[in-house]
């Protein structure tokens, strides 16, 4: 067994887990935060998109050992319970971004990592080269990317940004 | 998974410690090809020793007239560095076609050299830029690294700590991605290097990434795609799969090279 200790969400969070925990299991079996889904296992799919160290990253394919010591963010660290939700999921809900909702809190963590690497101003064509690594089998990609389109100006205007 | 015994060295010395006393240890750097093959049991190493951790591996900078990438640096450290961008900006722009976005904030040059994939895009570059490999032990040429399928010239103890590029006059990396995978169906990289010009394809041969001698001498007397003219690759020996034949990759090959030159032509 091995000893982790990371920052979840803002607060410290620890366990003693196998090493061959990945860290979405970690998450979701240990720490209880089943937003984080897990969809193809395969590294392909990004329902599992969590932030390390500010960075997407797919926590399929991240043992939990090697993000001991490190930040991470999952969708339920966007906004508190009963508060507003964070721009991109408000852009989400508004332009009905999602159908079965499996695929959205990956693709909401790797739409604010895109806007942290490219701005906020960001043209369809960049958003849908950006989605190589989520899948929507619901097929409701323009949504996806009109969401995203809007949730990027929204972030521009807020603190949550 | 099987289940293995996690090491986390401070040290490359302290990595190769730890990989000679314990034997059929793996190494992880990025994890995101050693991950998904412990899930499918197609490996089952009974130490990992992680090499993330590790400082001072992962920089990035100009020595002298070489660009050097440390064996950890990120696919998205290689391709969004404004270093690599001026050095040799095809290499930074082969780094932001490997994977996906989040796939490269994990994935490392060294990971992926070791690994020698067959349709991996850096053995093309180390390859056609006449790159060294640095290790713990000494420095090997490209030419003597790779050595077929998955297989390097690396030792079992033998850990990757960094790569030197010499710079180039000209050069591009052209890829045709598998709709599916997006890994390369071909990928090709053409280098005009200041004494003779280099083309290796990835993706297609059955032993990994090779040259393409006869593309090479022609593009020495001319550098331009006409130079290629009535040139073709056999397609003997090449992969055939479901995605493609030997002879449509061996097609896709001089279509690549042709749009490899244009593009290393047209850069300002």
């Amino acid at each position: 067994m091995a000893k982790i200790s990371m920052i979840v969400n803002g607060s410290p969070a620890s366990g003693n887990v196998d090493p061959r925990t990945l860290l979405v299991q970690f998450l979701r079996e240990n720490l209880k935060l089943t937003g984080t889904h897990v969809g193809c296992d395969t590294s392909q799919c990004g329902a599992c998109v969590v932030h390390v160290d500010g960075k997407a990253v797919k926590s399929c394919t991240t043992l939990a050992v090697m993000a001991d010591g490190h930040t991470v963010t999952t969708i339920e660290g966007l906004a508190a319970d009963g508060a507003p939700l964070h721009p991109m999921q408000e852009a989400f809900r508004e332009n009905h971004g999602l159908q079965c909702g499996f695929c959205t809190p990956g693709m909401i963590m790797t739409a604010i990592d895109l806007v942290h690497r490219k701005g906020h101003d960001l043209s369809d064509h960049l958003i849908r080269e950006e989605l190589e690594g989520n899948l929507c089998r619901c097929t409701g990609y323009q949504n996806i990317v009109a969401s995203i389109a809007a949730g990027a100006k929204a972030m521009s205007n807020s603190d949550l940004a | 998974m099987y289940e293995f015994k996690y090491h986390r060295p401070a040290t490359v010395r302290q990595a190769a410690n730890l990989l000679v006393k314990n034997e059929d240890a793996k190494l992880i750097a990025g994890g995101h090809t050693l991950v998904p093959v412990m899930k499918q049991r197609l490996a089952a190493p009974p130490h990992i020793v992680d090499l993330s951790h590790i400082e001072g591996l992962d920089g990035i900078e100009m020595k002298g007239r070489s660009l050097v990438i440390g064996a950890t640096a990120k696919h998205a450290d290689v391709a969004n560095s404004p270093i690599v961008g001026e050095a040799l900006p095809a290499l930074a722009e082969l780094a932001a076609l490997i994977g996906d976005p989040a796939v490269r904030h994990k994935g490392t040059i060294g990971g992926s050299l070791a690994n020698n994939d067959p349709t991996a895009d850096y053995p093309a570059a180390v390859l056609a830029l006449g790159a060294m490999i640095v290790t713990n032990k000494r420095k090997l040429r490209a030419e003597e690294f790779f050595q077929g399928l998955f297989t390097t010239a690396l030792e079992p103890d033998e850990i990757i700590t960094k790569v030197l590029f010499p710079l180039a006059k000209k050069a591009a990396y052209v890829k045709f991605r598998n709709q599916a995978s997006r890994y390369a169906l071909v990928g090709v990289f053409v280098a005009k290097r200041p004494s003779d010009v280099r083309v290796t394809v990835t993706g297609a041969g059955g032993e990994g990434v090779f040259r393409v001698t006869a593309f090479e001498e022609a593009l020495k007397k001319r550098f331009s795609p006409k130079a290629l003219d009535g040139l073709t690759v056999p397609a003997e020996g090449l992969n055939s799969d479901l995605h493609g034949s030997a002879e449509y990759r061996a097609h896709l090959i001089g279509v690549l090279a042709r749009r490899a030159v244009e593009a290393a032509t047209n850069r300002a």
